[in-house]
């Protein structure tokens, strides 16, 4: 019953004709993202929690921590767990059930793109080593889905953790108290991996579609980068890149990073 | 004597905690609206009529309803694994049973209308908000529905009657303890559906139907509001 | 009775002389609203008119939908409802070669059809009529089935009014989807701004009023 919701080729023809003209049907240039909102403790239950609209696409993205054993072979290093989850609310397309490839595509590369990059101080979330370290749990989920899913995920999980704050620990009884956060958040560093997706329409580049223009998407490129370096990439969809536009997306991804680290960090003041 | 009875939040024994409800908060949705008493936070979803899939489960006399409940991860103190969990399938089968008849699905023969509850923060009464967003949503997707249903939770602490319990008071430990009475009712007095778990005598019982009456009027109210003020925000813009 | 809001289970108006129209019933000399909508009444007979929800389709409409599938003998369309539709071979007002039906309908193209049955199997589609048929380019989107008649205007007055304005072309299926054909992208663009805006002000009485404003402040 969706298929009628998907855009028609007609009006891809359209779409990529006026890209050409370097414009787009909301009015944003090629390399403009939509109106970015994050809305700060959304759950009082999390440790850090925000909702993250770009223009109508929504997500909500909440930390947890837990204490527990560390892995066998990283004895003085806490651990990370990104998750997230198309939830069948925000959208017509997601079903109940098992997670389909795009979803799963989606919640790995977010999960890689955050792991990876030096982001979390890992060390610094040992309590003793060998025994007792801190897992932080970072779990996303579309509230409605109106294209570029993939940033916005990244966004939320940059916000939720940069915001986030320690529960106290209760060492004599073993117990942490969520209900009791100390003044201490996560330690990060300062390379924050803001991802960001660059598509390919036609012979133009684009970031932050709408769901009209992903769904004439033909390829996807999704780099993770902190101030010029970058830490994660992952190109998906099936159509060939020539050599000079797979560099232009590196630059493109690279910049409006750094922009979009910037309104995070804005927002989040 | 009862009324001298002190909540941990200070409420008296017929006062809900604050509400707030929305319509139209996910902008793909056929239906949305959101529910929050207290602390608890519950948005839902409604995508439908729509054809039913799989196939073996249509049913050529009637369209059906079908929930899913779920909790997000964070929604809690102790982190609730995503995924499928017993509780929420069983809260899911439910909240159907509490929406069911208030709809109208006969003229959608072998067609479904999904609804999705998410539960953002709980604070007690999570089945109930989830409820109640549903029924919101229901009417704002347009489904037909002989009336609105409404929620609400009645609680017994020691040996008062109270309405809308907190976390909190679910884990009361003096005297008779907690006793925990979720229940929704059409706008008509109709009762759709109804949990008890805990200890408590017949005639008090009975008592607690009129009190869910009541409540559930005001929640009707409030559930009303929201659903004619979604339509002067479109005037508005 | 003056229109007004209603959700289902609401009590619009009480009264024997009251007849109940679509989407409401009549119990104990009152009528009920049996869905959320807009309840008005005409020499006694009350009717909810819904403002959200999925398109049921009705016989003799017309609607935008997209090819789905072919099968041996016709298309498979999506028109927005809960049931495809069927488009036969028959249906079509030009020979259609068994071997090459995706020359006439290919999956992914638009078409233009009327709804000429309604049966147990499904929907009907034909193609028949003048100005039926593949959509070849424009701009195409949706909006709420439920503003359709608003957008459309009395006798087609709405559309006319904003390919005054524009240029464009407009034809608005009865379910939803719109099409929406100009000389240039930027006046298709601009029709399409004033349909959102029709749909935004739907409940505003002096619409046409309305619309003549917003286009004198938005024309450059």
């Amino acid at each position: 019953m969706d298929k009628i919701r998907t855009t028609p080729g007609i009006t891809g023809d359209r779409i990529k004709k006026y890209l050409k003209e370097g414009k787009r049907f909301d009015g944003r240039g090629l390399e403009e993202f939509r109106e970015l909102t994050i809305e700060k403790e959304v759950s009082c239950k999390a440790e850090g929690s925000v909702r993250v609209k770009l223009g109508k696409t929504e997500v909500i993205v909440g930390v947890k921590m837990a204490l527990g054993e560390p892995y066998a072979d990283s004895p003085a290093s806490g651990n990370l767990m990104v998750t997230a989850e198309m939830l069948p609310l925000s959208s017509p397309r997601f079903e109940s059930g098992p997670p389909k490839i795009g979803a799963i595509e989606w919640a790995r590369v977010t999960d890689r793109g955050i792991r990876e990059s030096g982001f979390v101080d890992f060390d610094k979330l040992c309590i003793k080593e060998g025994e007792k370290v801190w897992t932080v749990f970072v779990d996303i989920y579309s509230i409605n889905d109106d294209g570029n899913l993939m940033d916005a995920a990244t966004i939320g999980a940059i916000a939720a953790m940069k915001i986030a704050k320690v529960p106290k620990y209760d060492l004599e009884n073993n117990k942490v108290l969520y209900d009791e956060p100390t003044e201490e958040g996560l330690p990060l560093t300062n390379h924050v991996p803001v991802a960001i997706s660059v598509h390919k329409l036609g012979k133009s580049l684009i970031v932050d579609p709408t769901r009209e223009e992903e769904d004439i998407s033909e390829t996807r490129v999704t780099i993770g980068s902190s101030k010029g370096t970058i830490s994660s990439l992952q190109k998906s969809n099936s159509k060939a890149l020539e050599m000079d536009e797979i560099k232009k997306i590196f630059e493109i991804a690279t910049k409006i990073s750094e922009e979009i680290d910037a309104k995070i960090n804005k927002a989040l003041k | 004597m009862t009324k001298e009875f002190k909540r941990p939040d200070g409420r008296g024994i017929k006062e809900m905690r604050p509400v707030e409800a929305k319509v139209n908060v996910v902008p793909n949705a056929d239906g949305s609206a959101m529910f929050k008493s207290g602390k608890t936070i519950a948005i839902a979803a409604v995508y439908g009529p729509k054809k039913m899939h799989p196939q073996h489960k249509q049913n050529p006399a009637t369209g059906q309803l079908r929930c899913e409940y779920n909790m997000l991860s964070f929604s809690v103190d102790d982190r609730i694994r995503p995924g499928r969990n017993r509780r929420a399938m069983e809260i899911s089968e439910i909240t159907k049973w509490a929406l069911e008849p208030a709809v109208l699905l006969d003229k959608y023969p072998a067609q479904v209308v999904d609804v999705h509850i998410n539960i953002i923060q709980a604070d007690a009464g999570t089945r109930c908000a989830g409820i109640n967003a549903a029924a919101m949503a229901l009417a704002h997707a347009g489904i037909p529905m002989k009336d609105m249903v409404s929620s609400v939770s009645i609680g017994k602490l020691d040996k008062t009657l109270v309405v809308d319990l907190t976390k909190e008071e679910e884990d009361f430990e003096e005297g008779e303890g907690p006793t925990d009475i979720p229940i929704s009712m059409t706008s008509s007095g109709k009762v759709t559906h109804m949990q008890l778990d805990g200890k408590i005598g017949v005639k008090q019982l009975q008592e607690s139907i009129d009190m869910a009456k009541e409540s559930c009027a005001e929640i009707y109210e409030i559930q009303k509001k929201a659903l004619k003020d979604a339509v002067g925000m479109e005037k508005e813009k | 009775m003056d229109r007004k809001i209603v959700i289902p289970g609401e009590i619009i108006v009480e009264g024997e002389d009251y007849l109940p129209g679509e989407s409401t019933e009549k119990r104990e000399g009152k009528i009920f609203a049996l869905k959320y909508g807009l309840a008005e009444e005409q020499n006694n007979l009350i009717k909810v008119i819904p403002l959200s929800g999925v398109y049921h389709p009705r016989r003799g409409n017309v609607v935008i939908g997209k090819v789905e599938n072919i099968t041996h003998n016709g298309w498979i369309i999506d028109i927005g409802a809960a049931d495809s539709a069927f488009l036969s071979m028959m249906e079509v007002p030009k020979y259609v070669n068994k071997d090459a039906m995706e020359e006439v309908l290919n999956i992914g193209d638009m078409v233009n059809a009327k709804v000429w049955a309604m049966n147990k199997r499904g929907i009907d589609l034909s193609t028949k009529s003048r100005g039926l048929g593949k959509i070849e380019e424009g701009l195409i989107f949706n909006i709420n089935p439920n503003k359709v008649p608003r957008v459309i205007g009395k006798e087609g007055s709405m559309i006319k009014l904003i390919k005054n304005y524009t240029g464009a072309d407009i034809t608005v299926g009865q379910n939803g989807t719109v099409l929406v054909k100009g000389s240039t992208i930027d006046s298709e663009l601009f029709a399409k701004k004033a349909i959102m805006h029709v749909c935004d002000k739907s409940f505003v009485a002096g619409l046409t009023d309305e619309m003549n404003e917003w286009f004198k402040e938005n024309t450059n």
